[in-house]
């Protein structure tokens, strides 16, 4: 004997996961078109900046040695920079516009109206950050890539891992923005006390054996790592399978971890 | 205390150039939005704390990462020293600018078109002088409490090499202080959010190429002179010499530069936000 359902539900007709996400997608895109002037500053110059400054200005101080696998500072510099940029757009994404969908303009309550359910407003998410991520590193990669600091095509699978890389951050942190009431200094706090030192100490500037022992398990549990030891070594040529199954294999868990909270989040705040 | 009469105290004798001011610009009284400031801030603590963090947070990552890979650069006077010395005095510059101008234009933005505090003060006793004099003064107390605790965390890492560092805190509040004026001027000029991508675009690429990182040599001659005319350049030269040591006549045009910054950005910011103001 099954018992009955009493839970009221919409009379809509429900859509497929995969076509409800890309209406979510869909809406975003809307809204991002009007609006992208303002996101190329943070996505490509600033990483191109930066390029020009540590991996030209500074590299030219630094001398070709083991720490930097015998290259030159830039061309070392160039697809690190490529994982960490992701990161930190995946951080920016994945805070403030999911906040702003609960509290502020309140897009996923209006989203949730319809047919479209949670997980299927949260896949949504997810995906159009993907897109972002794609996007934004196709440039930076293509700007590069002109400066002459890229060894070849392995780059491209660099831009992969960068993308899954910048998932497994954004995605618990979504599960986590999901759950914040008021902005208060949690954003500004995550930003200062984990993003940045995560792109500043995690192996994007200079090897990870530089930091004093204690610190280094710490680097090892950050995204940025593994992201950067596989997006480097794809990009140099010099990939070694198991190693990099091993950070890939990390990736794709915490990504799965984290989008597993986040759909419990999103159904709990949106069932209110 | 003996008696009553002796603890009436007598209204405090205004100034001559503050006599000579039209009437209702100065109630002496620029304090209370220190204070206001103060209270605003307590619940705000790990916010004003972190803003610390982060100068101290690269100097670290120059310390055990960047310095190894790079060794020793040309510092100041011509000698070569290791590049955390180089870098230090740099982002302690950096950070005298990041904050001020942070400070005196998102915030300042803030308060001015969304909050309407200036509006809700000018209602009361208090003058656009008495708004402007305490808003700086508190920027300039929270900047000087940054550079008193980077400079701390440098002596603590054995990077001051001369007592010549000690002018480095006002040097420090001088530098901010100009930003600050500068930036505030500019922002009674700006109309939405997305103006302040700007303040962006011109903030990091500053900071990145205003010899914070790597020796004015690195570029060739005519982008050299560019970057000469940036102001965080004078402000890292200034720095730079304060805490190696190697203090020469120089220093006073890097300071002139500050000055005229300074003058400059006070006077459009008062002229500009008068007339936002009091119209």
């Amino acid at each position: 004997m099954s018992e009955v359902d009493t839970t009221p539900r919409s009379a809509g007709r429900a859509l497929g996961t995969g076509r409800a996400a890309l209406i979510v997608v869909e809406g975003m895109w809307t809204w991002y078109k009007r609006n992208w002037r303002a996101t190329v500053v943070s996505s490509v110059v600033q990483p191109v900046l930066f390029l020009l400054a540590l991996g030209f200005g500074l590299g030219s101080q630094v001398q070709p040695t083991a720490a930097t696998g015998g290259l030159p500072y830039v061309v070392y510099l160039a697809p690190a920079l490529l994982v960490v940029t992701a990161v930190q757009i995946a951080a920016f994404e994945s805070t403030y516009p999911i906040l702003s969908a609960f509290k502020w303009q309140q897009t996923y309550l209006a989203i949730a109206a319809s047919p479209i359910s949670p997980g299927q407003i949260l896949a949504g998410q997810l995906t159009w950050i993907t897109i972002r991520l794609t996007t934004s590193g196709a440039a930076y990669l293509l700007v590069a890539g002109l400066l002459g600091t890229l060894t070849g095509p392995g780059v491209l699978l660099t831009l992969v891992v960068s993308v899954l890389t910048g998932m497994s951050f954004a995605a618990p942190v979504v599960a986590y923005s999901a759950t914040i009431e008021t902005e208060g200094q949690q954003f500004a706090s995550l930003f200062r006390f984990v993003v940045m030192p995560m792109t500043l100490f995690a192996g994007a500037f200079f090897p990870v054996e530089q930091l004093p022992p204690w610190l280094r398990p710490v680097a090892w549990l950050t995204p940025v790592w593994h992201g950067t030891e596989v997006g480097r070594d794809a990009a140099l040529g010099t990939l070694s399978w198991w190693p990099a199954l091993g950070h890939v294999a990390f990736l794709v868990a915490v990504t799965a971890a984290g989008a597993w909270f986040a759909v419990r989040n999103f159904r709990r705040r949106l069932a209110r | 205390m003996t008696g009553t009469l002796e603890t009436v105290e007598a209204p405090p004798r205004a100034g001559l150039l503050l006599r000579v001011l039209p009437t209702g610009m100065y109630a002496g009284r620029a304090r209370v939005l220190v204070e206001r400031s103060l209270l605003v801030n307590r619940r705000a603590w790990l916010a004003v704390v972190s803003g610390f963090c982060e100068p101290v947070f690269y100097l670290f990552a120059m310390g055990v990462g960047f310095g190894r890979l790079v060794g020793d650069v040309t510092g100041p006077g011509g000698e070569p020293i290791g590049y955390v010395a180089f870098v230090a005095p740099a982002l302690l510059a950096a950070s005298a600018m990041n904050g001020a101008v942070y400070d005196a234009t998102f915030n300042i933005f803030f308060k001015f078109k969304y909050a309407k505090l200036y509006d809700a003060m000018l209602a009361t006793p208090l003058g656009p002088l008495d708004v402007a004099i305490g808003e700086i003064a508190w920027a300039l107390l929270r900047g000087g409490m940054y550079a008193f605790g980077f400079l701390a965390v440098m002596l603590a890492m054995g990077l001051i090499a001369s007592p010549w560092a000690l002018l480095a805190l006002p040097a420090a509040l001088l530098i901010a202080f100009s930003f600050a004026a500068v930036g505030m001027a500019c922002t009674t000029f700006m109309r939405s959010w997305q103006d302040f991508d700007l303040v962006q675009l011109a903030l990091m690429p500053m900071f990145l190429f205003s010899t914070t990182f790597f020796p004015l040599t690195v570029y060739p001659g005519p982008v050299r002179v560019v970057v000469e005319c940036l102001p965080l350049y004078h402000a890292i030269e200034i720095m730079r010499g304060l805490c190696t040591g190697y203090v020469g006549v120089s220093i006073l045009g890097h300071l002139l530069y500050f000055a005229a910054m300074a003058g400059i950005g006070v006077v459009v910011a008062s002229r500009r936000l008068g007339a936002l103001l009091l119209r």
